[in-house]
């Protein structure tokens, strides 16, 4: 019972940290149609100068600092890049951010190298908030979940109640309207794609201590946001929370109870095979709810697809 | 005139053969390991250590023979088998006639395959394989062969030595194994049950399993298995970002006792630990450098440092393989003959300036030397890791360890 409870954290935690990354993400597309590959490489960018940052000035001003240069970053791209390559069509933009994500990961590689860096937790929060039956829970999570459920109901708040917020969620239906009524519609866009990297940047700074900060931490993660965004509803800022929090406690509870396919299958009449060794079934025998884990916001994702191919959120048919 | 034109071009032709041959007499050692994605840092190691060692203990010392130089060439396999075959092939139409891997057993057992293939096929481009790091000891036993050599002590004899030094801590009673999904953490688990199951009949295994390599992002829920089983010991073959992510997470989430392990130093990974892990993790390897076997070895050391500030020697067995390598082409006469320098490879007495001997166990081709056990720490270390000021000090070591220890390998000689 109480490792349920540690579980139902560490699912929050992977979950919302997993929603700074698709919120912007889901935003960015819901607004230019453009899936941008290179969404994760912001988040790595933000772990990365947060550190060098850190290193001189201290964890909080990196905090307040890098997700800033990460946004400018991010607006500069936008700028000078996708605007660019938008009047060509969806596949150039496409292969522009895949592009850039590459470029990205080798300049991280070229300045600071492939190896781990020491991007640690502050001292004020190296420690342990509470113990759930000898699980102890750190102050850094909590922190982390404080943080992101500030940037969710902060990012609500401008999208729903403010003026800035209606004009952008009327770009987004009818970008041609906004424009003629006098609204400066790629001023917007670049805003959005902006605060979209940032957000990706905040991810990064938070994340990078406990993930870890090294060249491949953008790979890592690259995939799942994307399927994140897919099983949400692509542009859908509350699809967005709900698949991560899905997916996060999806992951943590699979990997943390060992459930094994044969118990599930014995469980519904069919009873195991004498010859398990020469079994053509054999592997799928023998797996575990932990070695799947990973996969299982695939299967999700391929099962939103078939039954609900706008995502849960949705509003898009096509 | 004519006559003097002529017998100009024929010099400056043979001037411009003759420097051709010079560079084409570079013995190339193909290094064929990650240099991109998640296990970059430790490939990119290595290559700088070989570089390094071929340099410093080839190159500027006249070189082998009548003056060849060594050079290494390196190929990114991305950690993949697929990849690394390719670029196998790729390294053998170069004409380069010895592999250098290390990174994982898979690639090991995929590149061991083929090489033992081409080998047979193709009598003029034989290539060897010095293996210098992946451990899986079915490479020295059921799928041994002539072309692969290990210098690196397989998992089961790194595994023997560990336990010998778990075994003597009376206060150990739960031990918890867990692993990366492929032939090596397989491999890690099977030896550390057997090697316990002997040794320590009344310590009970809490836990066995594997995860996915490479692809886990949050290693909180495998901690938290870990705390809830009350293991009061973690036994690990984990590397590269899955080591430092597995460690800082059991630490973090509540784990008190030790982690014992073999790959959770250099890389970034000693300085990502530091105070958080001291005196906790342990690990098994050969070759320690805390305190420094000689002063050879310590003025290799800091030239190392010199030119590599940033980096490690957290591999100092390739040191070994060079000047293995090196005085096997001495005595065979000839690099490109690889039979003849398998030869002399081949039962080897080898004296490393890390300490100790190194035998090349001629029925299976596996190195045997003397193992340490170290702990992670920052008291006593002259070279530490990442400029972090911590390091690994030896505590133990067993002596030309396991020795006598059994093998399946059938070797066919060609």
């Amino acid at each position: 019972m109480e490792l349920i409870l540690v579980n139902v954290i560490d699912g929050l935690v992977t979950g919302l940290l997993l929603f700074m990354l698709s919120a912007g993400l889901t935003l960015i597309f819901s607004m230019m149609g453009v899936l941008n590959f290179a969404h994760a490489s912001f988040y790595m960018l933000g772990a990365y100068f947060a550190y060098q940052i850190s290193l001189a000035l201290g964890f909080w001003v990196g905090l307040l600092i890098a997700p800033l240069i990460v946004g400018v970053m991010g607006a500069g791209v936008e700028r000078y890049g996708l605007r660019r390559v938008h009047q060509y069509g969806h596949v150039p933009e496409l292969i522009f951010t895949f592009g850039l994500a590459l470029l990205i990961e080798e300049l991280v590689q070229f300045v600071w190298g492939k190896n781990q860096m020491a991007y640690d937790i502050p001292d004020i929060l190296n420690f342990t908030a509470f113990s759930i039956a000898g699980n102890s829970i750190p102050a850094y999570k909590i922190f982390m979940i404080f943080i992101s459920v500030g940037i969710f109901m902060g990012l609500l708040y401008v999208l729903t109640k403010t003026r800035v917020g209606m004009i952008i969620q009327a770009a987004l239906s009818y970008p041609r309207t906004v424009e003629a009524l006098g609204h400066n519609v790629p001023l917007i866009f670049m805003g959005v794609f902006g605060v979209g990297t940032a957000l990706a940047g905040v991810a990064g700074v938070i994340a990078g201590p406990v993930l870890g900060t090294f060249p491949g931490m953008a790979f890592v993660l690259g995939s799942i946001v994307f399927v994140t965004i897919v099983i949400g509803g692509l542009g859908s800022l509350w699809g967005a929370l709900v698949a991560s929090l899905l997916i996060g406690w999806i992951t943590t509870f699979a990997k943390s109870y060992n459930i094994a396919m044969s118990d599930i299958l014995n469980g519904i009449g069919i009873a195991t095979p004498e010859n398990l060794s020469d079994n053509m079934f054999r592997d799928l025998w023998t797996v575990t709810s932990p070695q799947i884990a990973d996969i299982l916001p695939y299967i999700l994702m391929v099962l939103i697809l078939i039954f609900r191919p706008a995502g849960l959120f949705g509003k898009r048919e096509s | 005139m004519k006559n003097m034109t002529k017998l100009g071009a024929v010099s400056a032709l043979s001037l411009i053969v003759g420097a051709t041959a010079a560079f084409a007499d570079n013995i190339k050692i193909a290094f064929i390991d990650p240099l991109s994605g998640p296990f970059a840092s430790t490939g990119t190691n290595g290559l700088h250590q070989y570089q390094f060692a071929a340099d410093h203990m080839v190159n500027e010392k006249g070189g082998v023979l009548d003056g060849q130089n060594f050079e290494i060439v390196p190929f990114d396999n991305k950690i993949s088998p697929k990849e690394s075959l390719i670029q196998l092939q790729v390294a053998i139409d170069q004409g380069i006639r010895y592999i250098a891997q290390g990174n994982s057993s898979g690639v090991a057992n995929a590149l061991t395959e083929a090489i033992a293939k081409h080998n047979k096929r193709n009598p003029d481009s034989r290539v060897l394989f010095l293996n210098y790091a992946a451990v899986d000891p079915a490479l020295t036993n059921d799928k041994c062969n002539f072309w692969h050599f290990r210098f690196d002590a397989n998992a089961d004899i790194k595994m023997d030595a560990l336990t010998d030094v778990m075994a003597a801590d009376d206060s150990m009673k739960k031990v918890y194994i867990i692993g990366q999904d492929y032939s090596f953490g397989k491999a890690v688990a099977a030896a550390a049950v057997a090697n316990l199951s002997s040794k320590r009949p009344d310590v009970e295994i809490v836990g066995n399993e594997l995860h996915p390599i490479g692809k886990v992002k949050d290693f909180t829920p495998y901690a938290r298995k870990i705390v809830a089983s009350g293991a009061d010991a973690i036994i690990t073959g984990n590397w590269g970002a899955d080591m430092l992510g597995l460690g800082k997470s059991v630490i973090e989430n509540g784990y008190e006792g030790p982690i014992f392990t073999y790959y959770a130093a250099g890389s970034g990974m000693t300085a990502a630990f530091g105070e958080s892990a001291k005196d906790r993790i342990r690990l098994i390897s050969q070759g320690g450098i805390n305190p420094i076997a000689t002063e050879e070895a310590r003025a290799t050391y800091d030239a190392f440092e010199a030119k590599y500030p940033e980096g490690n020697i957290d591999q100092s067995r390739i040191f070994n393989v060079i000047g293995m390598l090196a005085k096997a082409i001495e005595g065979a006469g000839t690099a490109d003959d690889v039979v003849a320098v398998a030869n002399q490879l081949e039962g080897m007495e080898y004296d490393s300036m890390w300490g100790g001997k190194i035998f090349m166990r001629p029925q299976d081709h596996q190195a045997i030397q003397d193992m340490h056990v170290g702990v992670h720490t920052n008291e006593n270390i002259d070279f530490d890791y990442d400029n972090s000021g911590y390091g690994v000090f030896t505590e133990s070591t067993v002596t030309m360890a396991s020795m006598d220890s059994p093998t399946t390998c059938k070797m066919k000689r060609p």
